[in-house]
């Protein structure tokens, strides 16, 4: 059993590393590849904790495999009754000391960065019109199973795929308007649940270098369980140098509703006229109140990477949805809203849809 | 053997565990019922693994998924984790301390019937329209959105249940206090006692604050309250804190008797007294305080705000050390013994590295900001199933094999137990270990699935391999205990050899009435000082004389039955249905009607007479 054990202990040492060499996951996703000020504060921070506890196990590792090789009951010694110790003070005192010490050292960044991730004072200077003076602002209202994501300075709303620019602080303000979801995007920072009571809010900062190595797309998830599709509340996040996030802000600004042209867009509109409009806006300066907007802003879909958030951005996945929503996203709002529809109407819808953008290129 | 241990017909044999106040039957009882639901909770986890162990997999459904999740949460918390270790609390802790029983024998049977019917209650909502799915944590604003009656069973099955455990962590707290055998000082109590005695005052004072949340959920649910809905004025957070000001402390109510049955174990198998008894006796206590004090760690990104986050986190580190002062008084405990590697003792030494990895984890979290990034996160499910398996289920299992020759009056097989531990080891470190990568890569938890192309594949499947190890485990533990159970070879009071506390000191099992005459105890580890000393077994405190007894009683179990039938009328009163509200009324009679019985009945228990005790002594002298 002594080299059984010792060997585990050697797999498990090896698996370790083959893990930390196979790589840290995928660098849109993982917290492993920090892309940004608040993920790189949290990283150093694991970076230091994991590297105190390691230090604590190997003492405890050291001492327990000494222990348990060294006083193992020896043939011949069946009898011997071992010395009954009671206890040592000093040794108690050492070992109640240095986890004291070594706590310590974990406390003061902790307590320090735990304030210094809650500043949100920019938030607050607001200029005569009411607008935040020099920050980016982005009010994010969970649903049960999609994100809207609205810049309240610039009026315009989009939803599920969320447009930052890079390598400045974006505030948020967070709420649900249903049951508590929580929203994170691992690879950029921590999360922070989206209540039903209440604002919570946050920044983080995109890493302009980071974002161009992924094609500048980080994924973002849901993290509190809110229903049965929970696993597929993701969102995407499209990262901008600044002056492309000021160009898109001005053609969101301008974008008008959009007029169709050719014949089977044409019929689309008239679908969607008749059977999506109720719940879903074309253009991202939608002045409803909040309570009237009950689904995903439509305004730029044709851009966007995904349908659902999870699904392929593709006409043959757009037709799948929109025939059965239930059957890619079990508990979603829109399944049995709009009846039935003709393929001739899917296919016309789905070519009005995908016709939906507002950037100039 | 006993005279009272006839051959008796199987009706005879259920209806005595129907109605026994006995506290070591009613271990069993806790140990069959608890190893049920064990099984239960560990088929969910079962599905949960499968489902999981490649992308997009559609084992089971989104929503049947959730459902999974939460009862498998809710039954190895509630009804296996918990019960487990009252079945050992019941069986070894009156030993320890040298009592004939419980104080209040009667309560020790009304906990477990109503333990027992609210598990069952729980359970039965897989057959009446669905289980739970709002998680074992049930937020509100989810679990009052949930549709159908899952939740409503969660929340009067629990309910119930917690009633029994509240019932039996006060019946423990008294039994401690006051049915100590002379000289049995406190600072003499075996380290078992010592947490069983704190676990329970944490049950005293983490219960009530759940069972105050159940109710304003089973209010908004069934009568049409609001606490906790927003739109309404309500507020959700509310049942965040009470639930965890309970269920923080309810991790240290699982995990401290476990410490305590290690703590016994590594005393036994390294032959030496427990190194730093005192110290010991304080960092429970001290575990025991702070867990109240650190309940918002579990709410670092509610946005609590700065101030309690750092509160908080700075609360939680402090826990650290008195766990880290135990893990090194158990280590010195074993440094200088002989230590025997029977299979306790093996479960025993893993214990250790795996707790601590499940203990270090715990710190990283309590780092606030690096929280935010693993909350909710497989990195979670990963810290806290390295505690709460490497912790309280290696406990289970140490105590299983260790207490089972006391309990039944025979061993276990050493053979069979080596592997299942080995594999169930290998099988945990399998599972467990590669979700904190999961969590760091960004895998939230409680998800049905997970998609392709986002490096999650391996891991999860890694994962999934490693259940099949504890499942193989867990098969292999049943047949040892069948094997055993069949071949029932008998043996004497100290099995293992180097029993140091009283219960080694009387047969296994022990006669119902325990003790002969009370013993007299002269200092920690009482049997072990009288064996050091050549005596055989303990000095008696008291001459031979009439014992007196408690009568068996249906009560407890009519009783339970009641609340069991009042649940239903409660819950299906929502659906205007014409039977619902006669029911609910019918289960209360029931419930009053015997408490108005036991009330009135005057029950004054039986005497053992003192020839009849002498007459055995005779007959332990022949045989």
């Amino acid at each position: 059993m002594k080299n059984r054990l010792h060997k585990w202990r050697l797999l498990s040492l090896f698996a370790m590393i083959a893990l930390i060499l196979s790589g840290c996951g995928k660098p849109f996703l993982s917290t492993l590849t920090p892309a940004g000020e608040v993920a790189q504060t949290q990283f150093d921070l694991m970076v230091l904790s994991t590297a105190i506890m390691v230090l604590v196990i190997l003492v405890v590792t050291v001492m327990f495999i000494y222990v348990i090789f060294r006083f193992r009951r020896k043939k011949g010694d069946e009898n011997k009754i071992p010395k009954q110790v009671e206890g040592s003070h000093k040794l108690e005192i050492i070992w109640t000391v240095i986890p004291i010490l070594l706590l310590i050292v974990l406390t003061v960044p902790t307590v320090s960065y735990t304030f210094a991730l809650a500043d949100v004072s920019p938030m607050e200077k607001k200029d005569k019109d009411g607008k935040t003076k020099d920050a980016l602002v982005i009010n994010v209202r969970a649903n049960l199973y999609w994100w809207e994501f609205e810049y309240p300075d610039e009026g315009v709303i989009t939803s599920q795929d969320l447009v930052v620019p890079t390598d400045q602080r974006v505030y948020f303000n967070l709420k649900a308007s249903d049951v508590k979801h929580s929203f994170w995007i691992p690879a950029v920072g921590g999360k922070m649940d989206t209540n039903t009571d209440g604002e919570n809010q946050f920044f983080l900062e995109f890493d302009g270098e980071s974002a161009e190595k992924v094609k500048n797309q980080f994924y973002g998830k849901c993290a509190e369980l809110c229903g049965p599709s929970h696993a597929l509340m993701d969102f995407k996040v499209e990262t901008k140098s600044p002056e492309e996030f000021d160009q898109w802000i001005s053609d969101m600004k301008s974008a008008k509703a959009p007029k169709a042209e050719d014949g089977l867009a044409k019929q689309g509109e008239e679908v969607f006229n008749k059977s999506c409009i109720g719940c879903h806006a074309i253009t991202p300066n939608d002045s409803r109140p909040e309570q009237a907007r009950r689904a995903p802003n439509l305004s730029n879909f044709g851009e966007r990477s995904k349908i659902a958030g999870v699904m392929d951005h593709s006409e043959e996945d757009l037709k799948n949805w929109l025939e059965d929503p239930e059957k890619y996203k079990p508990g979603n709002k829109m399944t049995g809203t709009y009846g039935d529809l003709s393929s001739e109407q899917l296919d016309a819808l789905t070519a009005y849809l995908m016709d939906l953008k507002v950037e100039n290129k | 053997m006993s005279t009272y241990a006839q051959k008796k017909g199987i009706g005879a044999t259920i209806w005595d565990y129907l109605t026994t106040v006995d506290h070591k039957k009613i271990a069993i009882l806790y140990l069959i019922a608890g190893g049920l639901f064990f099984v239960v909770g560990g088929l969910e986890a079962m599905f949960i693994r499968i489902q999981l162990a490649v992308p997009n997999n559609d084992f089971v459904s989104a929503g049947l998924f959730n459902e999974i999740i939460t009862m498998h949460g809710t039954t190895m918390i509630f009804l296996a984790a918990m019960p487990l270790l009252f079945g050992f609390m019941n069986a070894v802790m009156p030993l320890q301390i040298g009592a004939r029983d419980v104080a209040f024998p009667f309560l020790n049977s009304l906990g477990f019937w109503l333990f027992f019917f609210g598990g069952v209650f729980l359970n039965l909502s897989w057959f009446l329209g669905g289980a739970p799915d709002a998680g074992w944590t049930s937020y509100a604003s989810l679990s009052l959105a949930s549709p159908g009656h899952g939740v409503d069973f969660y929340v009067l099955g629990l309910q119930i249940s917690g009633a029994g455990t509240l019932i039996g962590g006060i019946n423990f707290l008294v039994t401690i206090i006051n049915m100590r055998a002379p000289g049995m000082t406190y600072m003499r109590m075996p380290l078992f006692t010592w947490s069983t005695f704190v676990a329970s005052a944490l049950i005293l004072f983490a219960f009530p604050p759940l069972t105050v949340g159940l109710f304003l959920m089973l209010f908004d649910r069934m009568f049409g309250a609001n606490f906790f809905d927003a739109a309404a004025g309500g507020n959700t957070i509310i049942w965040e804190h009470l639930f965890w000001i309970f269920g923080h402390p309810e991790v240290y109510i699982l995990i401290l008797p476990a410490f305590g049955i290690f703590s016994e174990i590594f005393a036994t198998f390294s032959r030496k007294r427990l190194f730093g008894y005192s110290s010991m006796v304080f960092a429970t206590v001290l575990i025991g305080f702070l867990g109240f004090m650190v309940w918002a760690h579990h709410m670092f990104t509610v946005g609590l705000g700065p101030i309690a986050n750092a509160i908080f986190a700075v609360a939680t580190m402090a826990i650290a050390v008195p766990t880290g002062i135990k893990i090194f008084n158990w280590l010195m405990t074993m440094w200088g013994g002989s230590i025997r590697f029977t299979t306790p003792m093996l479960y025993a030494v893993a214990f250790i590295p795996s707790f601590v990895a499940g203990g270090v984890t715990g710190i990283m979290n309590a780092v606030a900001p690096a929280d935010y990034q693993f909350h909710d996160s497989y990195f979670v499910v990963a810290h806290f199933h390295y505690v709460i398996v490497g912790g309280v289920v290696l406990g289970l299992l140490a105590g299983a094999h260790f207490y089972w020759p006391k309990m039944f009056g025979t061993m276990l097989n050493e053979f069979l137990g080596k592997i299942t531990f080995w594999l169930f080891l290998i099988g945990f470190h399998l599972t467990f270990f590669i979700q904190h990568f999961l969590g760091l890569m960004g895998m939230p938890r409680r998800v049905f699935t997970f998609m392709e192309g986002q490096g999650l594949e391996t891991g999860n499947l890694v994962s999934s391999i490693g259940a099949f190890f504890m499942a193989a485990a867990i098969i292999i533990l049943l047949i040892n205990v069948v094997i055993t159970s069949v071949k029932n070879e008998k043996v004497g009071n100290d099995p293992w050899g180097d029993g140091r506390t009283l219960e080694w000191a009387i047969p296994s099992p022990p006669p119902f009435y325990n003790f002969k005459q009370l013993p007299l105890v002269r200092g920690l580890d009482p049997y072990w000082l009288e064996k050091m000393e050549g005596k055989k077994g303990m000095m008696p405190a008291e001459p031979i004389g009439d014992i007196h007894m408690p009568n068996n009683s249906f009560i407890p179990f009519v009783l339970s039955m009641g609340m069991f039938i009042a649940a239903f009328g409660a819950m299906y009163q929502v659906d205007d249905k014409p039977w619902a509200i006669p029911v609910l009324i019918l289960g209360l009679l029931i419930v009053f009607g015997s408490m108005f019985i036991r009330s009135i009945k005057d029950d004054h228990g039986f005497h053992i007479h003192k020839e009849d005790l002498l007459d055995e002594d005779d007959k332990e002298v022949k045989a």
